[in-house]
């Protein structure tokens, strides 16, 4: 066991969740992921439903890295992809059928999502197969955690609730407080991710000195 | 006709897949650093829209409806490994056609021609489409036929191709600013879209 979570093997996994984060770092993964931050509960469906699947493609990439011919390799890895998508969309549909109407063709479009891909080419190709998962477990939170803050900020501000529990009282309200209607515009949330981009990288510059 | 031409306007401005929807960021904000470069992959991309929405829409109708093949066998579970393979062969064979015609376009685009595969805008527009199938006739997204297919897909990509010409001129003047030290980049870019979307949410009344 040790040899498992071993130093090397620790940081593989909390590298993406910080430092080198897959959004704010690398710039990957972006395009599907604003659309769903409107409300709490979807940002963390998809966001768990990214990290199921960059944890396993990366499993299944990395076991038939030896057996796949460079040439074909894209096409090997977006039909993994694809195939486990379809899983986790029949499976939501099945399981969350609320969710799954809110997250639409959020859902599909997990498919083309750059952390998968660039995950897949950059390190599971190169790795074993628990390496690889601890990498697309940390990748998949690293991104996660970015769309659960921005989630939370359109809720909470946009609606005055969290997970659709309201959360600012009506004393507020009633003393003239006013839900800002432009927090669920597609806008906002480029802003913020803006903001975050901004304060993450301050933040890590200061601890770098 | 009519229908055509709103679908046509609506899914420039007000279902712009950027502003609305933020399908095709990633290599959007990489490459939105030069007009020229941002022109020829808004080419590239509404071309491979132009091929791959109607291919899909007939295939979603054809084959993996309700009822195609098989009476009473719905396969429209498997239309995310079809569009995406549609997708992926098309996206080769415009590399091919681009590196034989244009090197110069095909070194500036680099990495980003064979990325355009994974580009979310062009499998967005695809799933859009699927899902616009089931709306009501009367409803002004709905895609009807493969007229209406190529219509929304050539909207799409020229409402693509407005965005990120418009963000990489922006870019270049950006150059001369003074934007804070670690806002510069990826952040500003974001703040910069965010203030585009909301110029284009004024569309968003639109009724033709």
């Amino acid at each position: 066991m040790s040899t498992l979570f071993s130093k090397a093997n620790r940081e593989i996994f909390t590298g993406p969740l910080n430092l080198n984060n897959p959004v704010t770092a690398q710039v990957l993964g972006i395009c599907s992921a604003l659309a769903v931050t409107v409300q709490l509960e979807p940002s963390i469906v998809m966001g768990l439903s990214v990290t199921v699947v960059a944890a396993f493609a990366n499993v299944i990439i990395s076991l038939l890295r030896k057996t796949v011919p460079s040439r074909i390799r894209i096409i090997v890895q977006l039909v993994v992809v694809a195939t486990l998508v379809t899983l986790v969309a029949e499976l939501l549909k099945a399981f969350a059928y609320d969710v799954s109407v809110k997250l639409s063709v959020y859902i599909g479009l997990i498919i083309t999502n750059c952390i998968i891909m660039g995950r897949l080419e950059a390190f599971a190709m190169q790795n074993g197969p628990w390496e690889s998962f601890l990498d697309g477990i940390g990748s998949g939170l690293g991104y996660a955690w970015i769309l659960v803050a921005v989630g939370f900020c359109r809720e909470l501000f946009g609606a005055g609730t969290l997970l659709g529990i309201q959360v600012i009282p009506d004393c507020v309200y009633e003393a003239g407080y006013v839900n800002n209607g432009m927090m669920t515009m597609p806008a906002m949330a480029l802003i913020i991710v803006g903001c975050i981009i901004w304060a993450h990288r301050a933040i890590n510059d200061k601890q770098k000195k | 006709m009519e229908q055509m031409l709103s679908l046509f306007v609506r899914s420039i401005f007000v279902d712009n897949m950027i502003f609305a929807f933020f399908l095709g960021m990633c290599s959007y904000l990489a490459v939105a650093k030069n007009v020229k470069t941002a022109l020829g992959l808004g080419i590239a991309v509404i071309f491979v829209l132009l091929i791959t929405v109607p291919v899909d829409y007939l295939l979603q109708t054809k084959v993996l409806g309700p009822d195609c093949i098989v009476e009473g066998v719905d396969l429209s579970f498997l239309a995310f490994i079809l569009f995406i393979g549609v997708i992926a062969g098309i996206v080769q064979l415009v590399e091919m056609i681009v590196e034989r015609f244009s090197p110069s376009l095909y070194a500036s685009l680099g990495i980003f021609l064979p990325l355009i595969a994974v580009n979310c805008a062009i499998m967005g527009a695809s799933l859009f489409m699927q899902q616009r199938i089931g709306m009501e006739p009367n409803n002004s997204q709905y895609i009807g036929n493969v007229g209406d297919a190529v219509v929304y897909a050539l909207g799409s990509g020229i409402g693509w191709l407005l965005a990120i010409v418009a963000l990489a001129a922006i870019n270049e003047k950006m150059a001369y600013t003074d934007v804070p030290k670690h806002l510069r980049g990826l952040g500003i870019t974001f703040i910069t879209v965010g203030l585009m979307a909301m110029a284009f949410m004024c569309f968003s009344g639109l009724n033709i």
